[in-house]
């Protein structure tokens, strides 16, 4: 039985207006998003892992990458260069001015207009603010500082901008992303999109997200950036790898955030 | 690079002229570093020899003797996306059209024409 209260025409009026309009924005937001992998289906990296390697990322004491956080916070409080400035100079306590930083990487420098990683980001404050040469890409003290960084962003969901100044290399990003590369002729997406879940050997493909790293893994027996990791994907297409540092990697790797959006941030994450 | 022709989905004949070894074509189908089919493809447990992993991304080979000629098995070595532009199987036999080919790689096919006509012969024992 239908229960009629006073004004219930005008609520019933009310509420289809409501649900037109979130109707249509809904509409307007899914072509304009246009994801393969839905928000509520994203799984991280470390569901693909054995329980022994998800409990070494979880135990904070086991996981080798805290030897890199470890050594990152050391060098956030050195001085560098002749004004003796160190990190905490300007950003004092990054366990306040850096929390939740990492999760909005990569990310347009305003001022410059470039697309910076955290590794970039890094590199920078030592050119412009430090006046010393930046750190070498793969270098213990650039990835210590990285995952430094990174860790107070850890439980953080990934929220990165795409449009606006960010657009152009969104969009370049994605074209690589379904671009077929190297001699095996492979886009990410035909693996990391079309394919996750499945087995290449005995090894089950992940749906290809950023969040752990910087990222102990397994095969390298060290810390490695997520460029690291890309290349290792371009080495297995046999395609030509870029230098580190190389536009297309951050193109890319912005285009990998925005896939993973939403997902929380696990640096320093345990990976095969 | 040999040439070849495309008759419906088949190329019918040798890359080389001659049969192939389908001894040799075993070991390229296990091998990790030349066919690396197992990669994606699956075996009959009784072929698998001391390989233990296999993919399950692609149909498997079991059988795969009966259901497709010579021809047919030919032309989807040498370029499957003939047959299906979205496949995810790599073009074991060409040079052309590809982005961005690693220097060692550059110009040169994954498996040779020799090599592609002793899987076929492999893969035709497979009934």
């Amino acid at each position: 039985m239908e229960r009629r209260v006073p004004g219930s025409e005008q609520m019933n009026w009310l509420r289809a207006a409501l649900l037109a309009a979130l109707i249509s924005s809904c509409a307007v937001i899914s072509s304009a998003e246009d994801r393969a992998i839905p928000l509520n289906q994203l799984r991280s990296g470390s569901e693909f892992l054995s329980p022994e390697l998800r409990a070494l990322q979880a135990d904070a004491f086991a996981n080798p990458g805290m030897l890199w956080v470890e050594r990152g916070a050391k060098l956030w409080s050195t001085p560098a260069g002749s004004a003796g400035q160190s990190c905490a100079s300007c950003h004092q306590d990054a366990a306040k001015t850096m929390r939740g930083v990492a999760a909005s990487y990569p990310r347009v420098d305003a001022k410059s207009g470039f697309l910076l990683n955290v590794e970039a980001r890094i590199n920078q404050c030592r050119s412009e603010r430090q006046a010393v040469a930046p750190f070498r890409y793969e270098s213990d003290d650039l990835l210590s500082l990285t995952a430094y960084v990174n860790s107070f962003s850890k439980d953080y969901k990934i929220n990165v901008v795409i449009d606006g100044n960010a657009e152009t290399y969104f969009e370049a990003g994605r074209t690589l992303y379904y671009r077929r590369s190297g001699q095996m002729n492979l886009s990410c997406a035909q693996c990391h999109e079309e394919n996750w879940g499945k087995n290449l050997y005995a090894e089950r493909i992940s749906q290809g997200h950023p969040n752990a790293y910087p990222a102990y893994r397994m095969e390298w027996q060290s810390m490695g950036s997520l460029e690291r990791r890309l290349r290792a994907c371009l080495s297995g297409v046999r395609a030509e790898m870029l230098p580190y540092g190389a536009q297309e990697y951050r193109n890319l790797a912005l285009f990998l955030a925005w896939r993973a959006q939403g997902l929380p941030m696990e640096s320093p994450g345990i990976r095969r | 690079m040999a040439s070849y022709r495309i008759d419906g989905d088949e190329v019918r004949a040798s890359l080389t002229g001659a049969a192939g070894d389908a001894g040799r074509g075993r070991s390229i189908v296990l091998n990790r570093s030349e066919g690396a089919c197992l990669l994606c493809h699956s075996l009959p447990p009784s072929e698998l020899g001391a390989e233990p992993f296999m993919g399950n991304l692609a149909p498997s080979l079991a059988g795969v003797g009966s259901r497709m000629t010579a021809g047919q098995l030919r032309l989807r070595m040498i370029d499957s996306t003939r047959i299906n532009s979205a496949t995810i199987m790599p073009a074991y036999y060409r040079i052309e059209g590809l982005n961005q080919v690693a220097l060692a790689y550059r110009g040169k096919p994954v498996l040779s024409a020799e090599q592609i006509e002793d899987v076929v012969a492999y893969l035709r024992q497979l009934k």
